[in-house]
């Protein structure tokens, strides 16, 4: 059993902003991230980031990633990072089981923090497990961290900021994206995005959904089909489009399994994706010393999954017995970023899940 | 309309213009009809002509008085919304930014596109701007008839 003060798990903009704050602090930290490389979701993100500027704003996610990393630089002699490692279990007692070069390595932690992100939700569609069809973040995966071109002719299914975004990166990358669908009767990202692919020539069409692929061994066509503004399907509306691939983006959901392992308290709202933990206005779950933050408490941005993560390495180095130096500053200015992140139209959603989940600030 | 097609019809777009006669000079056209927490076109200006305040989702409102058509605001931009525009003679010249490869020269002739993705006419490749500060998105000035002034929004390779 290797003993730890504190332990991140998760080493994306929430993780990796968790640490800083808690190094700052005083803390020893051990950081725990499955993938290769650090930096969770901005390290596939080309596009230069929406926000302000205390969230990097118009600097590109890749970038922004490298920043996170090496803001940890000055804190190499109490900072243990474990990448290619998987936490596979979290228990009541503070122990975490992680799976590392084919070894299983037991972890006991004082504080731990959870900051694994979200997985992608699927669609169920006929015959959509033909070679071609992708989540979103496959597509980014192989594009852009490995240089693979996903398809030469492209259908997005989902109009949200990523579809909008990965569809943009796929045209970047000499993909012809030949439409983007979209069940709702509006466009679900930010509009800004949407006429950036539009002028070049890429339909967006919206009450559309696809019915079914066709395709043996790869995908060769979809078939599409309208929907009414009450998500019924509009017999004799369905036409097909050629396509080798087809790429799903229809949303996140918390990727909140060690924290129901463990027992922590949680609560759906469809709101925020998915299964969260309840947490109180410390940031801290129902298993003392356990916190939370970034996409794993509700689908949010890296903007705000930065600053949670700033709050929860304050909070859990708090709990450590190492208060920051400028701790009430900090908390003040950390809560009052987040408030101004989701007030206006666009976080009427996260506002509304956490009200539901009792944690409206 | 532009929440169901993703483009601004022609009413919207002229919302986002001032008069003929302040184009003589270029001025930056803000195309940001949504709000959304963002505002580095605010912090980006150095002369200070976008006002967003300290709710970062208000929609930038422009000053044309302190605008000088720098073009900073047109690479800073993450949603690729804005450009500067002015009228001289019978042609209108802009600065778009622009992301894709390849990057055209100073001199080519490249279709000119609307905000639908259609092709207008033939844009001429005035100048072509790439350094460290616009960080790898190019700005490219290009000019059309002036009657497309309302209609251009970008260029794209004639191949
Ligand atoms: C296409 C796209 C475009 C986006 N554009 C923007 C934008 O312009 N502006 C913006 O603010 N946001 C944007 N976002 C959102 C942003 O990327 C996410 O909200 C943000 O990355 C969430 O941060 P996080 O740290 O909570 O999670 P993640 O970035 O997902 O990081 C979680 C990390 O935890 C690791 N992990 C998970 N489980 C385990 C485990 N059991 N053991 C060890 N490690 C684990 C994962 O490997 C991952 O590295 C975009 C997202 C996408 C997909
Ligand atoms: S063009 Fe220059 S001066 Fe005008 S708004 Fe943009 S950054 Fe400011
Ligand atoms: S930077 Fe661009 S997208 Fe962001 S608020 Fe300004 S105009 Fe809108």
């Amino acid at each position: 059993m290797r003993e730890r003060d504190l332990i991140i798990v998760g080493g994306g903009p929430a993780g990796l902003s968790a640490a800083k704050v808690a190094l700052e602090s005083g803390c020893s930290v051990t950081l725990i991230e499955r993938a290769n490389d650090l930096g969770g979701q901005l390290v596939k993100q080309t596009h230069k980031f929406f926000g302000s500027k205390s969230e990097y704003a118009k600097t590109r996610g890749i970038d922004i990633a490298t920043i996170l990393i090496h803001d940890l630089e000055p804190y190499q002699d109490r900072l243990e990072i474990l990448t290619n490692a998987t936490v596979v279990a979290m228990y009541p007692d503070y122990v975490l089981s992680v799976y590392s070069g084919h070894d299983y390595i037991k972890f006991k932690a004082n504080a731990i923090i959870i900051a694994t992100g979200a997985s992608e939700k699927f669609l169920v569609f006929e015959n959509n497990d033909i070679p071609g069809i992708y989540g979103a973040g496959a597509i980014q995966t192989l594009m852009n961290q490995y240089g693979i071109m996903p398809g030469r002719d492209v259908v997005m299914v989902g109009s949200g900021n990523i579809g909008l975004i990965v569809s943009y990166q796929l045209i970047q990358a000499g993909v012809n994206v030949k439409a983007v669908l979209e069940a709702a009767d509006h466009i679900g990202g930010y509009l800004v995005h949407a006429s950036k692919l539009v002028r070049l020539g890429v339909p967006i069409l919206t009450n559309t959904t696809v019915k079914r692929a066709h395709g043996t061994t790869k995908l060769e066509k979809v078939d599409t089909i309208q929907l009414d503004n009450h998500w019924k399907e509009i017999e004799g509306s369905e036409e097909t489009i050629e396509c080798d691939a087809l790429c799903i983006s229809v949303g996140l959901s918390p990727l909140h399994q060690l924290l129901s392992m463990a027992g922590v308290e949680m609560i759906y709202i469809n709101e925020l994706g998915g299964m969260i933990p309840k947490k109180d206005e410390d940031y801290e779950t129902s298993m003392p010393h356990v916190y939370a933050c970034g996409d794993v408490t509700g689908i949010e941005e890296a903007s705000s999954a930065m600053v949670e993560g700033k709050i929860a390495g304050l909070m859990a180095a708090a709990s450590l017995g190492k208060p920051h130096p400028e701790f009430d500053s900090r908390k003040e200015e950390y809560f009052h970023q987040l408030t101004n992140l989701r007030q206006g139209p666009c976080g009427i959603k996260i506002r509304k899940g956490l009200e539901q989940a009792g944690e409206m600030i | 309309m532009i929440q169901k097609f993703g483009y601004a019809d022609t009413e919207l777009v002229k919302t986002k213009f001032p008069n003929e006669d302040i184009l003589v000079r270029p001025k930056a056209i803000i195309e940001c009809y949504q709000e959304i927490p963002c505002n580095p076109c605010e912090t980006s200006c150095p002369f200070n002509a976008i006002m967003i305040g300290s709710d970062i989702n208000h929609q930038p409102v422009i000053d044309y008085n302190l605008c000088t058509g720098c073009g900073a605001c047109v690479y800073s931009c993450p949603g690729l919304a804005i450009m500067v525009a002015q009228l001289k003679q019978d042609r209108a010249y802009f600065k778009v930014p622009y992301e894709l490869l390849p990057v055209p020269k100073k001199g080519d002739i490249w279709h000119a596109i609307n905000r639908q993705g259609e092709v207008l006419c033939d844009a001429k490749i005035e100048s072509v701007l790439q350094n460290s500060k616009t960080d790898r998105t190019v700005v490219i000035t290009a000019s059309v008839p002036k009657q497309y002034l309302f209609d251009f929004i970008t260029v794209r390779n004639k191949v």
